[in-house]
């Protein structure tokens, strides 16, 4: 009886096992978790998909994991239990955050270069890679979709108001001079809005008048950064965004996106967001629109400068079997073709990461045929960056972009004036720096 | 008359309450545990570097002038959901009581944003509150008043509380329903002969009757307030403009999972837990005596 039990259990245990491991041993499956949705959702299914059907060893599983911070406390969350994915896609202001989780990751570098795969940091563009590059020059994520905030008009609107539709409005003065004809003109009670109130209206700010964000190369140097955003030309944006809110030619948009909808909805005249919103401004505007680089005060010395980026980089965590590493390495490889670099550009409005794919997509004629598609791309190119135009690096930055935007809210609303304003984002800003550096030294 | 019952075996009683033990230890003094054992530590997100610092956390929450202005919105909206989620529902369901023709009718349409979830409901008023879009700001707007819940406080409160309200009548109105339909009709029939109005019944025969259901809904009301709101609040403000609508459980989430400092964000749902134990001690102890059951 007893032993006719123990063989049963045996032969059970055997399929049981059988089946479980006979995939395991054809193909080693690599998580990949993601925040795309829509289109992009399925451009990164396409990815996964093109990988698997390429090789047999390793199959790339993605999964998507909810909003960007919403996937990387969800990635935290099973790193604490043991049970991370292997590739994590991570937003730009997460970067120190996972730059500073030494035993958490595997630099992108140290993946590639120990799978044998060929690896080129140079084959990015410079302010792209710097973004993911310690200040010793090694490279620890994977940059994937990369964009930039770039200023977007409608010209229906423009020659209604009559402001030279061809001409874009370049510098801030000509926006408000714009946005004044466009309000009196009764053409729209909105004249000009915005997405993402501190990445455009003060990191990029910073960067394109080639101003510092916070010393320590805008945090790039080190953890003993400083916010120094309180500067009189910092103060001068804001109270003159105040002062366009209160006459109407500027219209506040909310924190993140919002004010995409304001713009393709044909309520607004001009906006400034990031240039992955082209895709959803193409499909939606029922007007003819333009796309040109930020606008800036032509009296500060060294403006124009370069725009910094924002999007999102793969991340290969700890604690995996090291042949897995080898799949991670491959897929990496994989995606850095040009011909898919250039086509996930065209296909989104993201960045061409690689100067490679940018040329490919000129010479395919791509640009001309869709006007305005390149600007992003000449706007991170413009200059040479410079230590204060090459990206920037904060711990808790996602907790101090809010302060930030808190603080705007509340000038926007009368509470406080700009200098006030600013003045109170750097002490808060500070204050998290601070605790952030306790947190993460040893 | 002796009510209790006295079981035969010593284990089958335990054996009885072991799966909702089993429940309450897993779901709730275990999460609570680690949560007070975390809001005395100070990591990293990854827990790399942990280190015990005993109250810091919790002093540094009380040197927070947002976290302290955070108790103030808290209290507002509470009291509003709490308070005008109950008066609007006692008063539909008085009259839905009273409604002689399609009462069915009114009841199925009033119960139906319970439906409703949450997030969907923030969404909807949102949209309705919209400064551009919605219909309901057209109206405002019509009227001369400024409409920005993007910008000013107080309309970004006003859109979150009725957003709250109106998924939460539903539930109060069914319990009031409830409530008033087991009040005896010879009770008030006895009271009209004697001369009293509608307004005197309510005030001395039904409400007094009522006061079991209300005092259960007060309790669950502030709990809602406390803690399902999240959803609408997330969906619909952010805790904007400024930290305008930033409950305690909003700010517990924001701080924990989207800036993910988790010291801070376990001290402040410790504290959080203690003032919902407190307020329930406090309900069940004083307003509970003026409860006739």
């Amino acid at each position: 009886m007893s032993l006719r039990i123990h063989r049963l259990v045996r032969t059970l245990a055997a399929v049981a096992f059988a089946g479980v491991a006979l995939p395991a041993l054809a193909q080693t499956e690599i998580q990949w978790w993601h925040s795309m949705t829509g289109a992009l959702n399925d451009r990164v299914n396409e990815f996964a998909k093109g990988f698997n059907e390429s090789q047999k060893e390793f199959k790339v599983v993605p999964v998507f994991k909810g909003q960007y911070p919403e996937s990387m406390a969800a990635a935290i969350a099973a790193f604490r239990a043991g049970n991370a994915p292997h590739i994590l896609q991570v937003f730009e202001v997460g970067t120190a955050t996972m730059m500073s989780a030494k035993g958490a990751i595997v630099p992108v570098q140290k993946v590639m270069t120990d799978a044998g795969e060929k690896f080129d940091q140079k084959a990015y563009i410079p302010s792209v890679a710097g973004y993911y590059t310690t200040s010793k020059g090694q490279m620890l994520s994977f940059p994937f979709n990369s964009s930039t905030p770039v200023f977007y008009y409608n010209k229906d609107m423009f020659e209604k108001a009559g402001v030279d539709p061809n001409r874009a409005p370049a510098t801030w003065p000509e926006v408000m001079a714009a946005a004044a004809k466009i309000k009196t003109s009764g053409t729209s009670q909105c004249a000009y809005t915005s997405g993402w109130p501190s990445w455009v209206h003060v990191e990029n700010f910073s960067a394109w008048h080639n101003v510092p964000i916070a010393t320590r190369e805008n945090g790039m140097a080190g953890l003993d950064t400083v916010f120094q955003i309180n500067t009189p030309l910092h103060v001068r944006h804001w109270s003159n965004l105040k002062e366009w809110a209160d006459k109407g030619y500027f219209t506040y948009g909310g924190r993140t996106n919002q004010a995409e909808a304001k713009f393709y909805s044909g309520e607004c005249a001009m906006l400034t967001s990031s240039s992955a919103a082209q895709a959803n401004i193409n499909r939606n505007a029922k007007f003819k629109y333009g796309v040109a680089f930020m606008p800036y005060y032509a009296d500060v010395a060294g403006a124009p400068q370069n725009s910094i980026i924002g999007g999102a980089s793969l991340w290969a965590m700890a604690g995996k079997p090291k042949n897995d590493y080898k799949g991670v390495a491959k897929f990496f490889t994989y995606l850095s073709d040009p011909a898919r670099v250039a086509e996930w550009h065209q296909k989104t409005g993201y960045l061409p990461i690689t100067p490679a794919a940018y040329e490919m997509t000129k010479s395919s004629g791509f640009y001309e045929k869709n006007p305005g598609t390149d600007v992003s791309v000449r706007q991170m190119l413009n200059k040479p960056p410079t230590a204060n135009s090459k990206g920037l690096r904060f711990g808790s930055f996602v907790q101090i972009r809010t302060a930030f935007e808190e603080e705007f809210e509340n000038m926007l609303a009368g509470k406080q004036d700009a200098k006030k304003a600013l003045d109170n984002a750097v002490e808060r800003g500070n204050d998290m720096l601070r605790k952030f550096e306790k947190t993460v030294k040893e | 008359m002796e009510k209790r019952v006295v079981f035969r075996s010593w284990w089958l009683p335990y054996l009885l309450v072991a799966p909702q033990l089993a429940v309450t230890i897993i779901f709730f003094f275990l999460p609570a545990g680690q949560a007070i054992w975390t809001s005395l530590l100070s990591q990293d997100p990854f827990g790399i570097n942990v280190e015990f610092v005993g109250l810091d956390n919790f002093a540094a929450l009380f040197h927070d002038e947002h976290y302290l202005a955070s108790f103030k919105v808290t209290a507002v909206f509470s009291v509003l959901v709490a308070g005008l989620g109950l008066s609007i529902s006692l008063v539909l369901a008085v009259f839905a009581d009273r409604a002689m023709f399609g009462a069915g009718f009114y009841k199925t349409l009033l119960i139906w944003p319970y439906a409703v979830a949450h997030a969907v409901a923030a969404v909807l008023w949102l949209f309705l509150f919209n400064p551009t879009l919605g219909v309901v700001a057209h109206w405002i707007k019509g009227f001369g008043i400024a409409w920005d819940p993007l910008l000013r406080d107080n309309d970004a409160m006003i859109l979150v509380v009725v957003a709250a309200v109106w998924n939460q009548i539903s539930y109060n109105f069914l319990f009031f329903l409830a409530g008033l339909q087991s009040i005896p009709k010879s009770l008030i029939e006895a009271a009209a002969i004697d001369g009293a109005g509608p307004a005197r019944r309510f005030a001395t025969i039904v409400f007094p009757l009522l006061s079991p259901t209300t005092f259960f809904l007060l309790v669950v009301n502030v709990v809602y307030a406390f803690f399902q709101t999240f959803a609408i609040i997330d969906a619909a403000t952010s805790g904007g403009p400024g930290n305008a609508t930033e409950i305690l459980v909003y700010k517990v989430y924001k701080d924990g999972f989207k800036a993910l400092d988790l010291g801070s964000s376990a001290a402040q749902s410790v504290i959080l837990m203690l003032i919902v134990i407190a307020l329930t001690v406090i309900q069940f102890r004083y307003v509970e005596r003026k409860v006739q059951y």
